[in-house]
């Protein structure tokens, strides 16, 4: 049995009502007298968990979908071959190359700048988010990454913050090339983690630790000093949680939207005709991911930076969340989904369990009042 | 029909069908396959509690528990007999075992007070008292025609639930 961890706690009692969301009839409609056999018939409880076992939206959110093979016959195979050749002989040893190339120059600039400019702060900060700009450029271009940025540019102010939809960490390369933000992500292990603690810290990034309840204060405290402090760098939120395969959003985190500024939705949509940017991380590692990138043709997306939102009078966070996930879904052409991100690792909470045993409860006893 | 391979021959897809009396198309048991395969995550044959409970739609259902013990360690042939009562194509009489069987958890064909009690506290769970729900239950089954320690077979569910409109239909979506 996984663990039931402490993140149960993110899955508070007021958010949006699935019941809304979820394909149920009601338990049992009220018509008249309890009987023998409407205590019997369990068949609508049965067909909600028939149903489950065999589509559920959540599961679907996380799939990533195999490409069709199409080359399997006389002349597509070999130009499917000829194809492979290409990207794992040509394209790929290029794109390593540019890469590499990228990384010497950044740091050959970069380190300098760190350590030899320690004084002049300003100075420094400016150096060095026109860097790591460079660096995810170098990044775009070593999957031949073709992105097209529509909308006004981000700009630098205080009390804003950035939110998008989160398919795969390369997420936020593409939307750093553009516009150096300070970003809160999940520490990861490796060479990543490396580059979090080092690099990005210099953009002034949040770490947070999906499994630590007390975490959840901390960042929150965290965010709120980012996004007063004047000459901090955007913050860039992604309010799933997790990564998500692109056709689907889950539901958002509240943090981003209680902290009092205004909020700038972005939404980011994959072609996946070029590539599955998905990235699966229970799947592969991160590393696997981009290897994977490099070897296809292109990495092909858009990104629509929308109207900023503030949070209308009478809203709580959490249909604020709502109203700017249907935003970017809509903006996207993306379904929304009723679930929370983190349940991939954690359990349902119980709460959702009886909130239906309380309806059937309540029919039962006002039928029963029917004599 | 192998556990590593996920390709089903048409042997296979036959041999399904016998099993599940016809109950589902072709088409619906590839999709089922597929469904199955994505569910085992580690490949084992059979989907395990953890596997199941990480479907968050399945986990809030209140019956979750009786029916996971129903469709734990099943391959997948059994898995589609088992899923067959939520087929369109199913008899009523098919779905009223079903449903009986679900009641009767220990199998043995009679299902007593204490089942009834046990299935109607998973669905009201804390929101009735143990004692109303025992008078809610007595009270019917007296209205009924049956005592408080009679035993229920299955040709008493077929009647009690032989006219009612049993709405139990799954779609197994096909791609």
């Amino acid at each position: 049995m996984s663990k039931v961890n402490s993140s149960n706690m993110e899955l508070d009692l007021d958010r949006p009502n699935i019941e809304d969301y979820l394909p149920t009839d009601s338990i049992h409609e009220p018509l008249g007298k309890l009987r023998l056999r409407d205590l019997l018939d369990i068949s609508p409880t049965l067909r909600e968990a028939g149903g489950a076992i065999v589509d559920d939206s959540f599961t679907r959110c996380f799939k990533s979908n195999p490409p069709e093979p199409w080359n399997w016959n006389v002349y597509l195979f070999p130009l499917w071959c000829l194809g492979v050749v290409v990207r794992y002989g040509i394209l790929f040893p290029v794109r390593v190359l540019i890469l590499t190339l990228g990384w010497i120059i950044f740091l050959s600039c970069y380190i300098p700048v760190h350590w030899l400019l320690k004084g002049h702060d300003k100075l420094k900060k400016r150096l060095e988010r026109a860097l790591v700009e460079l660096i995810c450029s170098f990044f775009v271009a070593s999957w031949t990454g073709v992105v097209n940025y529509h909308g006004p540019r981000p700009c630098a102010r205080p009390k804003q913050v950035f939110v998008a939809n989160h398919t795969s960490m390369i997420d936020f390369i593409i939307l750093e090339q553009m516009t150096a933000f300070a970003v809160i992500m999940q520490k990861h292990p490796g060479w990543v983690g490396l580059i979090q603690s080092t690099i990005l810290e210099s953009v002034g990034c949040i770490w947070f630790n999906r499994s630590e309840a007390k975490d959840r204060e901390i960042v929150s405290r965290k965010l709120r000093e980012h996004v007063e402090g004047a000459d901090n760098n955007p913050l860039l939120i992604f309010p799933e949680g997790t990564c998500v395969n692109n056709n689907y959003t889950v539901m958002f985190k509240k943090g981003a939207f209680e902290l009092g500024s205004t909020v700038c939705p972005i939404a980011i949509k994959y072609n996946k005709i070029f590539v599955d940017a998905f990235w699966n991380s229970k799947k592969h590692s991160f590393t696997t991911h981009l290897l994977q990138l490099m070897t296809s043709w292109a990495v092909v997306c858009d990104v629509w930076y929308l109207e900023p939102q503030n949070m209308k009078p009478g809203e709580t966070p959490i249909e604020f969340a709502e109203r700017v996930r249907g935003i970017i879904s809509a903006r996207a052409g993306i379904k929304m989904v009723p679930w929370d991100g983190f349940l991939k690792y954690s359990r349902p909470s119980p709460k959702l369990k009886e909130r239906k045993q309380q309806a059937f409860a309540e029919s039962v006893l006002r039928r029963l009042e029917d004599k | 029909m192998g556990n590593t391979s996920s390709m089903l021959t048409q042997y296979d897809i036959e041999e399904v069908q016998e099993h599940c009396n016809n109950t589902f198309s072709q088409q619906e048991i590839v999709s089922l396959y597929q469904r199955f395969c994505q569910l085992d995550r580690n490949s084992g044959g059979f989907i395990s509690a953890d596997e199941f409970l990480s479907v968050p739609e399945f986990a809030v259902n209140p019956l979750s528990q009786r029916l996971f013990r129903m469709v734990d360690g099943l391959n997948f042939k059994e898995f589609v007999a088992f899923l067959s009562a939520f087929s369109s194509r199913a008899t009523l009489q098919h779905k009223v075992e079903f449903i009986f069987k679900v009641y009767d958890f220990d199998g043995n064909g009679k299902v007593a007070f204490s089942d009834l009690l046990d299935v109607l506290r998973d669905l009201t769970g804390q929101f009735i008292s143990e004692q109303q729900r025992e008078l809610v239950l007595t009270h019917v089954l007296e209205e009924a025609g049956y005592k408080k320690d009679s035993l229920l077979v299955l040709s008493d569910f077929m009647k009690i639930l032989g006219n009612t409109d049993l709405k139990m239909e799954v779609e197994v979506p096909v791609d």
